[in-house]
């Protein structure tokens, strides 16, 4: 993975110095609370309902052995022992002191890691496939590139201060896992007709309060060109983008309000006067940076290998792991891991500063000592031998961390939501956690298949709702937490946005709608159908139908009684 | 003391900003650069009575907002001549349809754009596009909601002055313009990035 220079180096130890005189003066009382809120915002800082919030920034989700066990301690030191992985591959603090921060990033910093523009109206995080480097079907691996734009977008001194936050990912394989079309700007990488490298530009898609997917702006963009196109786009958002309504500033409301054609003609007007710039990336700072992202010193391996094989056949709890949290790998003899944040009955995406050491343990004894994290909220060993592998889910299962449910109903997307976070509409974690106690019998779990269930808990969408094959939204009635259920979203080549099924239901009644939902599927699913795809082809009436059924039978049992 | 930092150092201002007056009617709001299919976005603009009510002082520097300068053109080319007269423009408005009102851009020995809250990052891209596509040489103030904190991007992307605002201390807002030594991309002052710059 990418390694500092002595540059990167000095910019996060600068940053470090800036907030730490920030935080000097705002504690002094030299900077009112007002002036120091977009300072400590840009330092990933929030003011929760309970404490304050770190976001701690994981560049395209990659991390070594060593960061990870960083972040293990620093939780333990200056938190309350655990952190929570986030949607954007960013871990976030729940619990920091304020005065702490400036040693909190202090510490990030002789790690490499920094939590600038993690939050505010700036270019954040660049996210990524998971498996980039590592997946059988990826054409480019976007993490050179995803480290370039991370460089060129932080502090941008032109796009400190947008309308909006601004989200980009970046992916290269054939089946897209970065949900490239619900970013501010999403680039597709792929090989052209003259085998070059080329990217197809989405921009204007977002989830939150209006969910919208992003259009094509341009089919083929010569990666040379990747940062001054970026330029055009942002510089026409930046001038144009509205500033008076919070709710209207996103890019997407532009392109929106200007038609993806006008939009395209500005972008590509500004792009005549920034193309060929300084910052037209050339062959050698691309391979400079790419020579970070190499393949591993990899052992020459046959496809199979025997202990592994016959394990599999004589254990079916190792077995219906490897079913659902071992993914192929372009390397032969090579697998890559899932491990779980999802245990039943857990707030999704948590982990510990002992499962971040254990995890930490493994990818040094498995993995090369690198992992990553993903934006399904759990965390990655690209690299395993499959004679490794066996051991590896002994150790992981000790440490809770092998629940076998990736991909399946219980692998949650879930925010942090009411238990945390000021702005939500109802709690999140709770309803995650009843709903995998609900389903905690994993024979019926592997029987029901991949299915994506994601929670935010207020229309910000920090859980991705609207993109679940199932979706939960909590909504606020007169005061009282409820929650709005959408079927028929999906990630991925043909994303969607799911549609709501009807009024919504109470925290008591979501377990129970959910197996309404999951019955309808069992009985109307062809033997290849996966839940999206019966939801795809029968509608939402079949769906809609049965679950008020039976909540209209408990409403008249309870004005009976 | 002076809230005016120009280039590094705090120096006295020599420029008279010139303000039309309210003349108690209701503001006109107007529509946000010239995406008209907007709404609002709550930025005023002068209306032609309060264009024409505007005093301009008969002798020393002035900077006068564009839509008051298009009105007085005539009236003010002999000053102009003088190095007179500054320009003030204001971030919502358009920058390519303001300049095509302008014979020479250079002709005036300052342009001062008025931010009216700190996160309008727009000021930005003015900045750069006066420097870097409308060729603009001389003095580019920053002035409005002008904060220690947006210096260096301010300084990034073509500035040079920066008024301060008046409650707050120029001189630590100095210090902000050295926060940090090597950025990594291309910006108007220095514009090679970071990798063509140096050897990494
Ligand atoms: C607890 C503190 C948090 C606050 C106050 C917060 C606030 C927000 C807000 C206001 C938005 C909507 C922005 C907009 O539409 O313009 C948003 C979007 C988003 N948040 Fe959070 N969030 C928090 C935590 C999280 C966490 C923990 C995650 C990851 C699990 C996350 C992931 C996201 C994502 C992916 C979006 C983007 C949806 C989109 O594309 O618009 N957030 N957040
Ligand atoms: S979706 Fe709403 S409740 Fe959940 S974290 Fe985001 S802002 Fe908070």
């Amino acid at each position: 993975m990418y390694k500092y220079d002595a540059i990167d180096q000095q910019i996060v130890n600068e940053r470090v110095a800036q907030y730490r005189d920030q935080t000097k003066r705002y504690l002094a009382g030299e900077l009112s609370e007002d002036e120091f809120r977009p300072l400590r915002l840009q330092n990933g800082l929030y003011i929760q309902r309970q404490a304050p919030m770190l976001r701690v920034a994981v560049p395209y989700g990659m991390l070594s052995s060593k960061q990870l066990r960083k972040l293990g301690d620093i939780a333990k030191k200056y938190d309350k022992g655990y952190g929570h992985f986030s949607t954007r591959q960013n871990l976030q603090l729940n619990w920091p002191k304020l005065e702490d921060v400036p040693e909190i990033l202090a510490e990030l910093a002789t790690v490499e890691m920094h939590a600038i523009q993690t939050s505010g109206n700036c270019i954040r995080n660049i996210t990524t496939d998971q498996f980039a480097g590592v997946a059988p079907d990826e054409v480019i691996d976007p993490r050179a590139m995803a480290e370039v734009m991370r460089q060129w977008s932080t502090f941008h001194p032109e796009f400190a201060l947008l309308p909006r936050k601004f989200k980009i990912a970046v992916s290269g394989t054939a089946q897209d896992r970065a949900i490239v079309q619900a970013h501010d700007i999403g680039m597709e990488f792929y090989k052209d007709d003259q085998n070059q490298t080329a990217i197809k530009v989405w921009v204007g898609g977002g989830l939150g309060r209006t969910p919208i997917l992003g259009t094509v702006i341009r089919e083929h963009l010569e990666w040379q060109h990747a940062l001054t196109y970026c330029e055009a786009i942002i510089r026409v958002y930046n001038l144009h983008g509205r500033r008076d309504n919070a709710y209207k500033a996103r890019i997407k409301i532009l392109v929106k309000a200007l038609g993806i054609e006008e939009f395209k003609k500005q972008v590509e007007a500004e792009w005549l006067h920034l193309k060929d710039n300084p910052n037209t990336i050339t062959e050698a700072e691309l391979a400079r940076v790419a020579k970070h992202f190499e393949a591993m010193p990899y052992d020459n391996l046959p496809a199979h290998d025997a202990s592994f094989d016959s394990t599999i056949a004589t254990n079916p709890a190792f077995a219906a792991w490897v079913k659902r949290c071992v993914h192929s790998h372009k390397q032969s003899g090579y697998r890559a891991v899932t491990l779980s944040l999802k245990p039943h009955g857990h707030a999704p995406g948590d982990a510990t500063s002992e499962q971040m050491q254990t995890v930490a343990e493994l990818s040094d004894a498995y993995s090369f000592g690198e992992l990553r994290v993903s934006h399904e909220q759990n965390l990655i060993l690209a690299d395993v031998k499959l004679s490794d592998l066996f051991p590896l889910w002994e150790k992981a299962r000790v440490a809770g961390l092998a629940t076998p449910n990736i991909g399946l109903l219980t692998d949650i997307i879930c925010c942090p939501g009411g238990d945390f976070c000021s702005l939500a509409n109802a709690k999140s974690i709770p309803i995650a956690e009843a709903i995998q106690i609900q389903f905690d019998n994993l024979d019926y779990l592997h029987d029901i298949g991949d299915l994506e269930l994601n929670i935010s808990g207020c229309m910000n969408a920090c859980g991705h709702h609207h993109i679940g094959h199932i979706g939960i939204l909590g909504v606020d009635k007169d005061g009282s937490e409820w929650y709005q259920v959408t079927i028929g979203g999906k990630q991925g080549n043909d994303a969607s946005i799911g549609s709501v099924i009807g009024p919504s239901f109470s925290a008591e009644e979501m377990p129970g709608v959910v197996q309404r939902l999951i019955e309808v599927y069992i009985q109307e699913r062809t033997a290849e159908e996966r839940f999206i795809d019966t939801v795809r082809r029968i509608g939402v009436p079949p769906f809609k139908a049965h679950v008020y059924a039976a909540t209209a039978s408990k409403a008249q049992e309870s004005t009976n009684v | 003391m002076s809230n005016l930092i120009k280039d590094n150092a705090i120096v006295s201002d020599e420029w008279a900003r010139v303000t039309p007056p309210s003349l108690g009617e209701e503001t006109v709001r107007k529509q946000a650069g010239k995406v008209v299919l907007f709404k609002l976005t709550g930025e005023e603009t002068f209306t032609a009575e309060q264009i024409a009510a505007t005093q301009i002082p008969s002798s020393g520097k002035v900077l006068v907002p564009f839509t008051v300068w298009l009105a007085n053109k005539k009236n003010l080319s002999e000053r102009m001549s003088q190095g007179e007269v500054g320009l003030l423009i204001a971030t919502h408005e358009a920058i390519e349809n303001l300049i095509s009102e302008i014979e020479d851009i250079n002709a005036f020995p300052i342009v001062a754009v008025y931010v009216e809250r700190f996160a309008d990052g727009r000021i930005f891209t003015i900045g750069n596009l006066l420097r870097t596509r409308y060729g603009f040489k001389n003095e580019l103030r920053a002035v409005g909601d002008v904060l220690r904190d947006q210096l260096f991007f301010l300084k990034r992307s073509g500035f040079n002055s920066y008024l301060i605002r008046a409650d707050r201390s120029a001189e630590e807002a100095l210090s902000s313009l050295k926060d940090f030594s090597e950025p990594y991309q291309g910006a108007v002052d220095n514009t090679q990035p970071a990798w063509r710059r140096v050897s990494r």
